[in-house]
């Protein structure tokens, strides 16, 4: 069937879509009643704790379990990276897990793992990823992409010129021949994803089926992990996760510690719990990589960037990648470029993806350089931002950018409190400053299944593979079968978080809020169809001329030829009526769209005495397309700019340099926002008719990425000092107010 | 038995012992598990606990002394909404009341508080304003720290009824919200004061 069949109501005449509906799973939620997996209690389970690699960077010689298996309620000692016949494990960051143990009791389990005897041999550790120079002279660097890119009116090289020297000259002479230049080095440090419930499952197998409770954001595809690690087919895994304490891109994968519980639970023949320790979490289960720059850009007089040239590096743990060269610089894409980059190999776990992979990282290493440009101008950053728009990735954006940015100045009152940098009015030793970032992101809707079973006394349930990790997806499942056939919201019961379910991507990347919006609207228009051509013949008003709506099909227009949703149900027939739609990523829909901009503005007070940043106010502009659920889609950007505000100022992986030991990887030291850190947040969907119009985008990114950006700018403008590198603890901006002074 | 007191067993020894990870002894080449939380006492077996938790007595068979609050309830009560996040108690997660007060139960002994009145999120009543006002204003997405939340925000609503959108902005800072949840909950706090809700 042809897509164009599909469509989403008009915003007069939508009865919930757009709405603020309360999330379904609320109550259940803040009653303490929804059991997440470390929740799951199972008859007769073990709990499994493990032994994590203390040294960075190490060879396991061997490991000596005999005194752990002494331990009273030990029943399994595992080995995860032990030597085999074929020598010493190497281990390439710290937390690494060795050996796990099994045992009645939590304590004993760890009991137990303090008496595993490991030999180890310690190897040259390596963690200082800003420190390229240390880098290359301890050869722990990788070339990570690079070019030149040049404005064609500057012509091409002679015959008799060297291609590369040339298109060098030319981006020298471009910065030589520019009124104003900035040069400078910026950067932000590697984080966590810190999921507050940790990594983990809790498991048992049924004769040779394995049933999996999964702290994950892919229940659709993690049955097939673990079917190939275990050598079984995927048929015989069900993955289930009714909630999930938390993604943020690193739980896509059984991972080898939920392999590990599966063996485990085999040689003990009963269920077993392994959760990380927070430790654990923090140390292994997922980061972000670092990023750090040396750039130069050219400006005109009216301060439009005419070229760029710069050096990136950074880590994303032991496989030595970094942000992803072409993402930098971010939005903004001047015609003259020449941009390289490189990885730093260190001593940590390999990063994964964290909210918006790339894009915070490179907004910040991309827009804190133009905001020193509008320093060096004195110029106003507003004005510098909005003009450079004339040279960005996305030009048919463009208009988008800059109304997004007038709304934004608007709602932070920017022409009110903004002053050139440095050239606020200081009140004792604080003083106040604005700052902009926009952004980018896809936002495609996944693909997705829903079976949708209708039963003849009017019930309706709906089936599909996806879960919620927070954005309130049950809610939007039950939304759009509801707003389709003419329901209230409470007369869908959604059932996800399971393998068993039709198919439904991976939720990662913004792509979830589409995926169920999609195979539900077409579920349900598809089913409703179906119903429409049986009510047609009772009211003899022609299928096409019906519509559902308030718990009735009804002749549009004539509420006197109408027939109540159950009587209409019982026209199916005695078995229910079931449809399963489909949608396939990256499939032309008029349901759901893809490519959003975006605007964040920050109003901060920076105490120079303390080096203390503070949130006064912070404002978030996003365009989505088309909104479902007004209510939980504002939480998201919400939750977005707090964690943009925990990256601007709080939260940094802290490696010991000599033993590269993960040094805060508790929660007292690894600096999280709290609620008084987060000042007065305000959240403004742009959606005119012409987004409206484009259907669904994922939202779950792009509110993630230039408030970082926008609030090291913020500090700059106050100050009239640049922060280099966030977070932007208060030692650091100590440090930049002195090393200013010091060089005025 | 006579009921044992937190006096009698050493915190930091157990906290060692819970810990699944050894702390790193440097150059070595062999590091031995370190002899923790072995102590006679820590792994005593208290043969009968009785815990008074939500208004109802437990007595729970064979607990070990070093066992914490937070896993007698999880794992014998099957109580879970109160979450391990940080075993430090920096997250809040855990909080419960005990004799009124909030704790965590994760840095509390089960033998501490025999004899006190627990209360954990599943002993709020049905009508208790806080978890509706959490709904109501959205106060949750993942939903892992938020019963640890609504359990700080009805201990701090209790002791300051009142209170202002800053006394709560500076009250409700021992628990921590991955997703970012902030702006929510001060709402929800406030409307609650505000006596928006009918509860």
């Amino acid at each position: 069937m042809a897509d164009t069949k599909y469509s989403w109501p008009a915003s007069h005449q939508a009865q919930l879509i757009g709405k603020r509906v309360d999330r379904l799973d609320g109550l259940v939620k803040s009653t303490g009643a929804a059991k997440y997996t470390y929740d799951l209690n199972l008859d007769k389970q073990l709990i499994v704790r493990a032994l994590g690699c203390p040294f960075a960077h190490c060879r396991v010689v061997s490991v000596d379990t005999s005194e752990a298996e002494k331990v009273p309620g030990v029943v399994v000692v595992h080995l995860i990276n032990a030597p085999k016949e074929d020598g010493p494990v190497e281990i390439q960051a710290q937390g690494t897990l060795i050996a796990a143990v099994a045992a009645e009791t939590e304590a004993a389990a760890a009991e137990a793992c303090a008496k595993l005897k490991v030999a180890y041999e310690e190897l040259d550790v390596f963690v200082d990823d800003h420190d390229l120079a240390a880098a290359e002279a301890a050869k722990r660097t990788k070339a990570a992409g690079g070019g030149i890119e040049l404005d064609e009116a500057l012509g091409e090289p002679g015959d008799d010129d060297d291609e590369s020297e040339w298109e060098d000259k030319m981006i020298q002479r471009l910065l030589v021949e520019s009124k104003y230049v900035v040069e400078g080095r910026y950067g932000i440090d590697a984080i966590t994803h810190c999921c507050l419930e940790p990594h983990g499952s809790t498991l048992q197998w049924e004769g040779n089926k394995l049933k999996v409770h999964l702290s994950t954001q892919n229940v659709s595809q993690c049955d097939d992990g673990f079917a190939a690690a275990l050598g079984i087919t995927a048929d015989e895994v069900d993955v289930h996760c009714d909630y999930i304490g938390g993604g943020f891109g690193s739980k896509f994968q059984p991972n080898y510690w939920g392999i590990a519980a599966a063996e485990i639970a085999k040689k003990a023949g009963r269920p077993v719990k392994f959760m990380l320790t927070r430790e654990q979490e923090l140390q292994i289960a997922g980061n972000r990589p670092s990023g750090y720059i040396d750039v130069k850009l050219g400006a005109d007089e009216n301060g439009v960037v005419k070229v760029w040239d710069s050096h990136h590096w950074g880590t994303s743990g032991f496989n030595g990648s970094t942000v992803s060269v072409g993402t930098v610089p971010y939005v903004y894409k001047p015609k003259n470029i020449r941009r390289r980059a490189t990885g730093v190999v260190t001593n940590n776990e390999p990063s994964v993806a964290w909210r918006a992979p790339n894009h915070p990282q490179a907004c910040l290493l991309t827009q804190t350089a133009y905001d020193d440009l509008a320093a060096k101008m004195q110029a106003d950053s507003f004005d510098i931002f909005l003009r450079n728009l004339e040279n960005i990735d996305t030009p048919e954006k463009a208009s988008v950018y800059a109304e997004e940015m007038r709304i934004a100045a608007e709602l932070i009152q920017w022409r009110k409190y903004w002053h050139p940098h440095g050239k606020g009015h200081k009140r004792g030793s604080v003083v106040d400053g604005l700052g902009i970032g926009i952004h980018k992101w896809g936002g495609t809707a996944n693909t997705s299944s829903c079976l949708l079973r209708i039963h003849p006394d009017g019930g309706v349930e709906s089936y599909c593979g996806t879960q919620d990790l927070g954005t309130g997806t049950r809610t939007v499942c039950a939304m759009v079968v509801a707003e389709t056939l003419g329901l209230p919201v409470d007369a869908v019961k959604v059932n996800i978080g399971s393998s068993t379910y039709p198919f439904s991507g991976a939720s990662g990347g913004s792509t979830t809020v589409g995926a169920v919006s999609e195979s539900h609207r077409r579920a349900a228009q598809d089913a409703i169809a179906q119903i429409f051509e049986k009510v047609a013949a009772k009211l003899d008003v022609p299928a096409d001329q019906l519509e559902a709506i308030g718990g009735k099909i009804q002749a549009k227009g004539y509420g006197d030829k109408a027939m109540p949703w159950k009587q209409a149900c019982s026209l199916i027939g005695i078995r229910p009526l079931e449809v399963t739609s489909n949608y396939q990523r990256g499939t032309a829909s008029p349901l759901s769209n893809e490519g959003v901009a975006g605007v964040q503005m920050a109003h901060v007070a920076v105490d120079t005495d303390t080096g203390e940043v503070k949130i006064k106010r912070m404002v978030a502009v996003q365009d989505i397309g088309l909104i479902i659920n007004r209510k939980t889609a504002e939480s998201q950007v919400y939750g977005a700019m707090i964690m943009s505000i925990a990256a601007a100022i709080f939260e940094q992986r802290i490696n010991d340099p000599k033993t590269g030991a993960f040094l805060n990887s508790e929660l007292d030291a690894y600096r999280l926002p709290r609620l008084g850190d987060t000042g007065e947040l305000v959240v403004h969907f742009h959606e005119p008719e012409s987004e409206r119009s484009r259907g669904v985008i994922g939202l779950g990114e792009p509110p993630a990425i230039s408030g970082i950006a926008a609030i090291s700018n913020a500090v700059c403008n106050a100050t009239g000092v640049r922060v280099p590198t966030v977070p932007m603890t208060p030692k650091r901006v100590l440090d930049a107010l002195r090393a200013a002074k010091a060089n005025a | 038995m006579s009921e044992p007191t937190t006096d009698q067993f050493s915190r930091r020894a157990f906290f060692k012992g819970s810990g699944a990870v050894a702390a790193a002894t440097m150059v070595s080449s062999e590091v031995a598990g370190q002899d923790v939380a072995a102590s006679p006492n820590a792994t005593r077996l208290i043969k009968g606990m009785t815990l008074k938790v939500n208004g109802k007595q437990y007595t729970i068979e064979n607990v070990e002394a070093r066992t914490t609050l937070l896993d007698v309830l999880r794992l014998r009560l099957n109580l879970t909404g109160a979450k391990p996040v940080s075993m430090d108690g920096s997250s809040g997660a855990s909080t419960v009341l005990i004799d009124g007060r909030p704790a965590m139960a994760s840095t509390t002994l089960a033998a501490s508080v025999v004899g006190k009145e627990i209360t954990t999120i599943e002993g709020l009543p049905a009508n208790d304003a806080v978890p509706h006002a959490f709904v109501a204003d959205d106060a949750q997405q993942c939903g892992f720290c938020t019963p640890g939340f609504v359990m700080a925000v009805r201990a701090f609503l209790n002791r300051h009824p009142e209170a202002t959108d800053e006394q709560l902005r500076s009250g409700l800072n021992g628990n921590i919200c991955r997703c970012g949840t902030y702006a929510n909950i001060i709402r929800a706090a406030v409307s609650i004061v505000k006596g928006e809700q009918n509860g």
